[in-house]
């Protein structure tokens, strides 16, 4: 099993953000991972976090809703809901985004699936409300990141002299 | 994220940051930093160019808050700031590294997927 970067852009004075990284699978089977909740459930979020999907129906018009909870939330549980507007199979999920710690925020993200030199790239645009909410967005996405880079920057370092 | 004291302008802040860090003799002077602080003089003496163009090389490291100088009697030595560099690493790397490991865990998803499919 192979791994590939990720790439990410967040474009300075938009409310973008471009999360794009390519899998050793089919389409077929990226989409399964990505719309059936038993393996939605086994990769999305922070690793050190349980979650818990109350509702995934990726179908145009179904809902979705899940909740974090555990490791470096402590006692909080931090709940993200959305609709489904289009679900194409194999290519297209559109669909809408929130956090509830910031209620009325809503995202709206478009995951797209194209064949890169025989893998799935799975390309996922974010639009925000605002570029506020995009970069706070960001801020809230790297406190589980900052340990882990802090320990590759010490790596970098090292190698370095 | 943003420290409005310290830093009016982050995106500026960042710029400063990351110009700094392009360049290799200043990456090798960070990278002896974090390992505890050092004088001038002993920065110096770890690479084959004059004093005076470390002296450059620190000056812009300070000036974009990577580093800081105190004073202990006739010793002024050079120290990372921690912070500074947590911002920068953390902006780069922290969304990245969240991103990078949810999309492993996805990697592994995808893997025992296949690993069915094929039975």
């Amino acid at each position: 099993m192979s791994t590939h970067p990720t790439t990410i852009t967040a474009p300075n004075g938009t409310p973008f953000l471009e999360v794009t990284r390519d899998f050793d699978a089919t389409p077929a089977r990226v989409f399964r991972a990505v719309t059936e909740p038993e393996l939605v459930a086994q990769w999305l979020g922070p690793r050190d976090l349980q979650i818990d999907i109350e509702e995934y129906d990726a179908r145009p018009g179904g809902r979705y809703r899940y909740t974090h909870h555990g490791g470096h939330l402590g006692d909080q549980r931090a709940s993200f809901h959305g609709v489904f507007h289009t679900v194409r199979r194999d290519e297209l999920i559109i669909q809408t985004f929130e956090y509830e710690g910031v209620p009325d925020e809503v995202a709206l993200e478009i995951h797209r699936f194209s064949v890169v030199d025989g893998r799935t790239r799975l390309t996922q645009r974010s639009v925000f409300p605002s570029l506020e909410t995009r970069d706070g967005a960001l801020a809230a996405g790297m406190t589980g990141g900052i340990e882990d880079s802090m320990n590759r920057l010490a790596e970098l370092l090292e190698r370095e002299v | 994220m943003v420290d409005n004291e310290r830093a009016p302008d982050p995106e500026a802040a960042l710029d400063r940051a990351f110009m700094a860090l392009g360049d290799p003799v200043r990456r090798a002077i960070v990278a002896r930093l974090s390992r505890g602080e050092a004088t001038v003089n002993e920065l110096a003496a770890l690479f084959p160019i004059t004093k005076q163009a470390v002296s450059r090389h620190i000056g812009v490291l300070e000036d974009a808050g990577l580093i800081t100088r105190s004073r202990d009697g006739q010793r002024r030595p050079c120290h990372l700031d921690p912070a500074a560099l947590e911002a920068l690493t953390s902006w780069i790397d922290g969304y990245r590294l969240a991103a990078e490991s949810r999309f492993r865990r996805l990697d592994a998803v995808l893997e025992t997927l296949k690993e069915q499919e094929e039975r």
